[in-house]
């Protein structure tokens, strides 16, 4: 029927490899045996991976980012849920500003963002304290999660619910035993998500963070622009690969495509 | 229970307003109030309110440097991403399947990678020892030099903006009805007609919401022009980095954080009308 013609496979073939460029480079890069940022051709050496399991820097703030990511994404999902479904089993006035109000963390520049949480931050003297970075975080990736939750549970068939009701069970009940269980694959996508992102974001945390509570993402930003070796690239393909089996597994749970694109 | 239930969702969402009022609507008022602080480089911000930051940025030329540094970085990204998506788009939906999904994976995924480490892949590519000077190299064309200059943030920018211009132009596509397609070419259109007179006007809003939101994104981008532009070339996100924590002139790094946020705002509902009504009058005369 329609088919590519070669032309176009070609430009197909230009773009995958502009896409993929960076991180292959850096991938190999993290191998080299030398002291400089140099593609390995001969022999490959695992000591920058070495290296950076022994600089304290880089632990701590890995330990920083994933607790950070999993605090983050476990609250964001907590509040998205009963908000989601708030949003979809309910007709009232200033649904649709609410909807919006939610999702405008996408909208606002991350700038913006840290910018203005810097200055509550240090009006409060929350500066430096891990619960309020925790706070912060949720409020950036609460849409994505709120986008799957009310995907999920306008996708889900609300009859189920009335069923259970008509049979006499609490709504309590209803909620644990039909509805949770039915829209789990975008409860457990929504926080992979969210997880994902709080763990790679950057621009914000930079204001946010304090020498104690800084993130891997801001740490490797700071370490870039102080120096260069292949510490780096060590870090950096280490990120890559939790990535891509964080990436795997949202691919067995809820179809990779799904979340990236969006419903149908 | 009818009270109960017009109760219910605000009870429901209750959490979520309460840290969004108190993590978003409440910061952004005391920035805006910040940005009329008066700021003493001995004492710091004071309780005063002054207009001289709005006045110092419009009036500077510097700021004014910045920003349109900013905006023709952000613009001709948004071209080139439009260049590039809007077909790719086209042909990733036009293969079978599992190529498709697989090609569109790749696509997409780097956007769950962290923007320093795509970045920092960049600056292996174009720096020096990357395989651009190489490649100039090895053809005597001598060195030259991508780094550090506007066409590093550029590239970089479009790799990582690329996947939010291919995803809006890929639903849109997902919508189109292949039969339409060949009954254009049945009725003997030619294929580049038929692309232009029946495909691109219906992935016309995919188009516009692609490039929106390319364009704001690539307007406050922080990352990449701190990586990729030097000390030297600054966009108007890493001036406002440098005045909180350099210069710690924070009512004035409000000030243009504030102006960024606006214009970001004005240049995309603009955009947006001269498009729709671009876009109904194409509409009209089909």
């Amino acid at each position: 029927m329609n088919k590519n013609g070669p032309l176009a496979l070609l430009f197909n073939g230009l773009v995958i490899s502009f896409m993929l460029a960076p991180l292959v480079i850096v991938c190999l890069v993290a191998f080299t045996p030398g002291n400089t940022l140099t593609i390995p051709t001969t022999e490959f050496s695992l000591r920058w991976f070495v290296a950076v399991f022994n600089h304290s820097d880089f632990v701590t703030a890995f330990w920083n980012s994933l607790w950070l990511a999993i605090a983050s994404a476990s609250l964001s999902t907590a509040i998205a849920i009963p908000a989601g479904l708030a949003i979809t089993r309910f007709q009232f006035k200033g649904r649709d500003a609410l909807n919006g109000l939610f999702l405008s963390p996408l909208i606002v520049p991350h700038l913006v963002l840290g910018v203005a949480l810097l200055r509550l931050f240090s009006l409060i003297g929350a500066t430096g304290s891990f619960g309020w970075l925790v706070m912060a975080h949720t409020l950036i990736v609460t849409p994505f999660v709120l986008r799957l939750i009310v995907a999920a549970s306008s996708g889900m068939d609300s009859h189920c619910e009335d069923a259970a009701l008509s049979l006499g069970a609490s709504r309590v009940t209803v909620f644990w035993r039909v509805t949770l269980p039915m829209i789990l694959p975008g409860v457990t996508g929504g926080w992979l998500l969210a997880f994902i992102n709080s763990f790679d974001e950057v621009t914000m945390s930079i204001f946010v963070t304090s020498p104690v509570t800084v993130t891997l993402p801001v740490r490797m930003y700071m370490y870039a622009t102080e120096s260069v070796d292949p510490l780096m690239a060590a870090v950096s393909a280490l990120m890559v690969a939790l990535t891509a089996g964080v990436m795997v597994i949202l691919d067995r749970l809820y179809g990779l495509d799904k979340i990236l694109v969006g419903e149908k | 229970m009818s009270q109960a239930k017009s109760n219910a969702p605000w009870l429901l969402s209750a959490p979520a307003i309460a840290l969004f009022v108190a993590l978003l609507l409440a910061p952004m008022l005391m920035t805006a109030v910040l940005s009329f602080n008066v700021f003493d480089y001995n004492t710091g911000i004071k309780n005063a309110y002054t207009l001289d930051h709005y006045i110092a940025v419009f009036t500077d030329d510097y700021y004014y440097e910045v920003f349109w540094r900013t905006f023709w970085i952000a613009a001709v990204t948004t071209g080139i991403c439009l260049l590039v998506g809007a077909p790719e788009a086209y042909i990733l939906s036009r293969m079978k399947t599992p190529w498709r999904s697989i090609f569109l994976l790749i696509v997409l995924a780097p956007l769950l990678v962290s923007v320093v480490v795509r970045a920092f892949g960049w600056s292996l590519l174009l720096g020096p020892r990357g395989i651009f000077n190489q490649i100039s190299l090895a053809l005597d064309l001598g060195n030259i030099k991508i780094l550090y200059t506007e066409w590093a943030v550029i590239i970089a920018l479009v790799h990582v903006m690329l996947p939010f211009m291919i995803i809006p132009i890929w639903t849109s596509l997902q919508k189109l009805d292949p039969g339409v397609e060949n009954a254009a070419l049945s009725l003997a259109a030619t294929p580049f007609a038929t692309l232009r007179r029946v495909i691109f006007p219906q992935v016309v809003p995919g188009i516009l919401s692609g490039s929106l939101i390319v364009f704001g994104l690539s307007a406050s981008a922080f990352a990449i022009p701190g990586l990729l532009g030097g000390r030297r070339l600054k966009m108007v996100a890493t001036v406002v980095y440098d005045e909180y924590l350099h210069e710690l002139n924070w009512p004035l790094g409000a000030t243009l954080a504030l102006i960024l946020l606006a214009a970001n705002l004005v240049v995309m509902l603009s955009y947006n009308k001269v498009l729709e009504r671009k876009y109904q009058k194409s509409m009209g005369v089909a």
